[in-house]
């Protein structure tokens, strides 16, 4: 954004009127994906306008958190509509049900879904605009709309031109068109093409607004005491000391606790500092609760097969007993906080009958549906204003609306607008972790080293008990999160005797879908134990694997790719080794290579990562890099440094010095090499984070002939 | 309490235990400085004091009474200073919320060794994560802004 603010810009459009929208309805035929059941009827849906000074806003049914879709979507209707990049703009959409999701029929951002879902979408609200404009046009200079093109914002009739922002208006008042023909990829200009972002400028002069920076006039602050277990309740309290210190105005009762409501941040944390030793809590059942002697309980519960049987064929137990070679290993992840660098924050004003919210949320339907609950309004009286988010990785979008559920029952209790913010330590304190999980493999082998049995046991909370979703995606006892990336796994698949289970404990912890899933732990089994059965088939890990994705030849390609970039043919330099992972997950394949070595102190560095990235067509090859290198990034936090641990119910880790993530001078250089394929259209924000785990793991291996199967990974001090 | 804050004279009203980020943010509304760990852990909060880059959320507002403080907001006007061209030019942001705090620290860097090698950048910009993992691209930025650097002067 260049000359305007956004601020300025929404007033602008605001005091502009309804006359200025290029507002059409996209036929539901013209949609890739095909509507949700009893949702027939088309709506009107407005994804971009024309104002009269030749800007185009494009309305953003997704959240910015960083992966990109305020650049890439905004791509998908410039090449349709075939406008001046810039002069594009980009807003968040309301929170409305022409916003829904194309595939999920809610409002949200997550699940590496937001291009491919838009994809035609997006596309065609260009196309039309396009028409309408053109046909304007036509109609100005009373010609056959036909003999009209189209150029980087002007419609031309031979010598003459118009802008579309001089076409605005008249634009506005013709039909949509029941039917646009998109453009064939040949003819692309700016799809496929490394694009920019178009939130750069407003992001490095700190004038981008997130959840965090909301301010207006009586708005105050409030921070939560929260009971130190998950699921104690306030037996008792007193507030006095909180109220005498300046600046604290109220201290109010809500389902989670008690909050401080201040006139800023600072008056509110030492009103919640003075709070916390005058609060009596009835901590409940979660007290006892100690990470280490779940993990062992689990190990236990691995020995005998799930109650979820996720998938069977053959006889697992006969063939392992038969088989040539056994293979057993078990593998697991601790829990997980995503510290997205925002800490939480949900303004909230009831006012009039209405509740208006400002937070970066990536479940604005969910939120929607909570908060009207809560503030006793009807859904559409609940208008979220979406900020950016500074990050997501699935934190911000909980099926319970946890962190704005509670801002609408702060700003209830205390009768004014206020604006909860969460702490780094109530933060990584606060629950919603990627569960702890671990694996138990056990893998036949026959004479030649290929798989003949495959006895797989899963242990670890469902992410979906318990909520919505569990009715669409628990099947049987089976959360499909919790098995994804093993089930459909392409080396699973081939052997002929198979079982599949899960165990599903519950625990007080509250867990939930973190970066990649349920793969974060499914690629690290999977891809470690194919390299365990690679060493014990005595063979090369990259030829084994080639062996059983035969018939993947996607797999293959991103395999081989990966290893050549990364020169696996070749010795690596002196005290390092190589592994490598592949994995398909959210629709896209990642192979990686990962080059290490170990320090004197025993610690794991990881110099380079080579990907290859099969996400079919690619849209932003400039974004997708950007994506990979974060999502390695991020998947890194996790191999070499993250853990989250309970004892006595308590979260032994609360801030960034204890609760540990990748910084700059541990970031490898990161290659990516993107393949373009026909398959169908891929995610792009998760994958990369999947398999890194295992491809580190692996090149230690190689390094030390240490197998380490616990994350994160350490080795042992000698 | 007198302050000045991008080069203008501010009386502030704040009571002197409260760090510097909550003065720049609640009380003189510039949110450009971001909180993210509140023990000077992460970096977003950085801002320049005297031209040295400090992070602002364990600073007693009573210790920087009189002294320059620079936020992002007066980095530049318009976003021109060659380490925020760079960050545009290497398509470095994600979601941005750490990125004043990045751009801060690699400002005070360049102004202080026009010449980093990677070892000075790495040691420079430590101090500021980023969970987005922009990492690569802020090192290759960093090297941008210092070219850049040298060839105005």
């Amino acid at each position: 954004m260049t000359a305007l603010t956004r601020r300025q810009l929404l007033q602008r459009s605001l005091l502009s009127g309804a006359g200025l929208f290029v507002a059409f309805h996209v036929p539901r035929k013209a949609r890739a994906v095909p509507e949700p059941a009893g949702k027939q009827v088309p709506h009107p849906n407005a994804f971009v306008r024309v104002a009269p000074d030749d800007t185009v806003t494009v309305l953003l049914a997704h959240s910015e958190m960083g992966q990109g879709v305020w650049t890439g979507l905004a791509m998908l209707i410039a090449e349709e509509l075939d406008c001046d990049w810039s002069k594009i703009h980009v807003e968040h959409a309301p929170a409305a049900p022409v916003y829904a999701h194309p595939a999920f029929g809610m409002q949200m951002t997550g699940g590496s879904t937001s291009t491919w879902s838009e994809f035609d979408r997006y596309r065609t609200a260009g196309a039309m605009a396009r028409a309408m404009l053109v046909d304007a046009a036509a109609a100005r200079w009373k010609t056959d709309p036909k003999k009209l093109r189209t150029e980087s914002g002007y419609v031309v009739h031979g010598k003459q031109r118009l802008s579309y922002g001089q076409l605005a208006l008249a634009a506005q008042a013709q039909q949509p068109p029941k039917k646009v023909t998109l453009k064939d990829r040949k003819r692309w200009k700016l799809l496929g093409k490394p694009t920019r972002r178009l939130d750069s400028p407003e992001k490095v002069t700190g004038k981008a607004q997130f959840g965090m920076d909301v301010r207006f006039p009586g708005l105050r602050t409030a921070l939560v005491a929260r009971s130190p277990v998950f699921g104690g309740k306030v037996k008792s309290f007193d507030a006095a000391e909180a109220k005498s210190v300046a600046g604290v105005e109220q201290v109010v009762q809500i389902p989670t606790g008690l909050a401080v409501v201040a006139r800023d941040f600072w008056s509110a944390k030492r009103g919640r500092d003075a709070l916390q030793i005058h609060v009596d809590w009835d901590l409940g059942p979660g007290a006892t609760l100690d990470s280490a002697a779940l993990l062992q309980d689990y190990r236990d519960k691995a020995k005998s097969k799930g109650p979820g049987i996720a998938a069977q064929k053959g006889d697992a137990e006969a063939a392992l007993a038969t088989a040539a070679k056994r293979v057993v290993a078990e593998y697991d992840v601790p829990y997980l906080a995503h510290a997205p660098m925002e800490p939480l924050n949900c303004a909230v004003k009831l006012e009039g009958g209405r509740c208006e919210i400002w937070t970066g949320t990536q479940f604005q339907t969910m939120d929607q549906m909570s908060a009207a609950k809560i503030a006793g309004v009807p859904q559409e009286n609940v208008v979220i204003h979406t900020q950016f988010l500074g990050g997501g990785f699935g934190r911000r979008a909980t099926p319970s609306s946890d962190f704005v559920s509670e801002a609408v029952h702060v700003a209830k209790a205390a009768g004014v607008p206020v604006k909860t913010v969460w702490t780094r330590e109530d933060d990584i304190q606060g629950g919603y972790y990627r569960p702890l999980f671990l694996h138990r493999i056990e893998v036949g082998l026959d004479g030649k080293g290929a798989p003949v049995a495959w006895k797989h046991t899963i242990v670890g909370q469902s992410i979906l008990a318990g909520t919505p979703f569990e009715q669409f995606m628990v099947k049987n006892g089976v959360d499909a999160t919790s098995v994804e990336g093993v089930t459909d796994s392409p080396y699973v698949e081939e052997v002929p005797a198979r079982l599949i289970t899960v165990h599903s404990p519950r625990t007080p912890v509250p867990v939930l879908w973190w970066r990649s899933v349920g793969n974060t732990h499914t690629a690290f089994a999977m891809e470690s134990i194919v390299d365990e059965l690679a060493y014990a088939a005595g063979r090369d890990p990259l030829e084994f694997r080639a062996a059983l994705l035969a018939h993947k030849p996607r797999h293959l390609r991103a395999l081989k790719t990966a290893a050549d970039k990364a020169g696996w043919a070749k010795a690596p330099p002196a005290g390092r080794a190589r592994g490598l992972a592949v994995h398909e997950s959210f629709g896209s394949i990642i192979a990686q290579v990962a080059e290490v070595s170990v320090d004197d102190d025993k610690r794991i560095q990881v110099h380079k990562v080579t990907c290859a990235v099969d996400c079919g067509t690619a849209i932003n090859p400039l974004g997708i890099e950007a994506q990979v290198q974060g999502a390695v990034a991020f998947g890194l936090s996790a191999v070499l440094h993250s853990e989250l641990t309970l004892k006595d119910g308590r979260v032994e880790q609360s801030n960034f010095h204890d609760y540990r993530v990748l910084r700059l001078p541990d970031m490898p250089e990161v290659q990516v090499q993107v393949l373009e394929s026909d398959a169908k259209m891929g995610g792009i924000g998760e994958p990369a984070t999947a398999p890194i785990s295992a491809a580190v793991a692996n090149a230690v291996y190689a390094l030390t002939k240490q197998r380490l199967r616990s994350l994160p990974l350490r080795l042992a001090v000698a | 309490m007198r302050l000045n804050v991008n080069g203008t004279a501010r009386e502030v009203d704040a009571p002197g235990d409260m760090p510097l980020l909550w003065v720049i943010r609640d009380v003189l509304g510039l949110t450009g400085t971001k909180f993210g760990c509140g023990m000077a852990q992460c970096g977003a909060c950085t801002v320049h004091l005297d031209g040295q880059a400090v992070r602002s959320c364990v600073l007693p507002v009573s210790a920087v009474a009189g002294r320059m403080v620079t936020t992002i907001e007066g980095l530049s006007p318009d976003g021109s200073h060659p380490v925020q061209k760079a960050w545009v030019e290497a398509d470095v942001v994600q979601c941005g919320y750490c990125q004043p705090g990045q751009i801060m620290s690699a400002a005070a860097l360049i102004a202080h060794n026009p010449s980093p090698s990677d070892d000075d950048i790495d040691l420079a910009l430590a101090g500021n994560i980023c969970r987005c993992g922009t990492y690569q691209r802020v090192r290759e930025a960093v090297r941008k802004a210092a070219a850049q650097r040298r060839a105005e002067r």
